[in-house]
């Protein structure tokens, strides 16, 4: 049968027992249409990059489900029709990966760092090909500066040699 | 007549820095995964938006694969649609 990625996100009232359990409801409607989840993870309660439905956090869950597409379409269906999934997304992919997905490893190595609160990461790396970014006064002062002296020491050298 | 050196050559001469190869060639490349923001971010600009290849020197392919995955990810609240 076909290989399918679902992840959705369920609402920040639920408990995480609650979204366990509605996790368990879709499994079993898979398991019902002749589907079955290899692999389930739960992400726990996220952070939302912007609020969805009034909510600004999420608990995600992610299956790796080997089945029918009509068990899926049965499971989509239900998750529309849930109050309490704000959004799904399921792809259907070539092959299942083996292991924890990134979600996962990242949050393992590192360990939780903690709720960052309302805040959201603000802390975003610069890229890495553009140069730092400088305040428009001093980057009026400094680079023209060097400039101005490093031509100076150019031109003195070669005048002379024309000269003698 | 002293000679007019120019010491930079005209300015005409294209900006032609070498050709940057695409990270995502060979086998040790990273996939592309929807799921990975940290990979992701590094193709957002500050404002979030999808930087060019031409900035980032990504192949065409794998930059369409790039895109998919950056808008899979808004969708799902991973990475922000616009930051302020």
């Amino acid at each position: 049968m076909s290989y399918y990625e679902c992840v959705f996100i369920a609402r920040q009232e639920l408990s995480t027992t609650q979204a366990e359990q509605l996790a368990d409801q879709m499994a079993e409607i898979l398991a019902n249409n002749g589907g079955e989840v290899k692999m389930r993870e739960y992400w726990g309660l996220k952070n939302l990059a912007y609020r969805i439905k009034k909510n600004r956090k999420g608990h995600y869950t992610m299956f790796n489900i080997d089945a029918p597409s009509d068990a899926v379409i049965e499971m989509e269906r239900n998750m529309g029709l849930s109050e309490d999934v704000l959004r799904h997304l399921t792809i259907r992919m070539d092959e299942l990966p083996e292991g924890p997905s990134i979600m996962m490893q990242a949050k393992s190595d590192r360990g939780d760092r903690g709720d960052r609160g309302d805040r959201g990461d603000r802390g975003r790396r610069p890229d890495r090909d553009r140069p730092p970014r400088v305040d428009r006064d001093d980057q009026a002062d400094g680079p023209r500066a060097e400039r101005a002296t490093e031509a100076k020491p150019d031109d003195a050298p070669k005048a002379e040699p024309d000269a003698s | 007549m002293s000679t007019l050196s120019i010491s930079r050559p005209a300015v005409r001469r294209p900006f032609m820095r070498r050709r940057k190869s695409c990270q995502f060639a060979g086998k040790s490349a990273p996939q592309i995964d929807y799921k990975d923001i940290k990979l992701l971010q590094r193709f957002i600009s500050e404002r979030g938006k999808i930087v060019p290849s031409r900035i980032t020197a990504v192949s065409a392919k794998k930059q369409r694969l790039l895109s998919k995955a950056i808008k899979r990810a808004r969708f799902m609240a991973l990475i922000p649609y616009l930051l302020a």
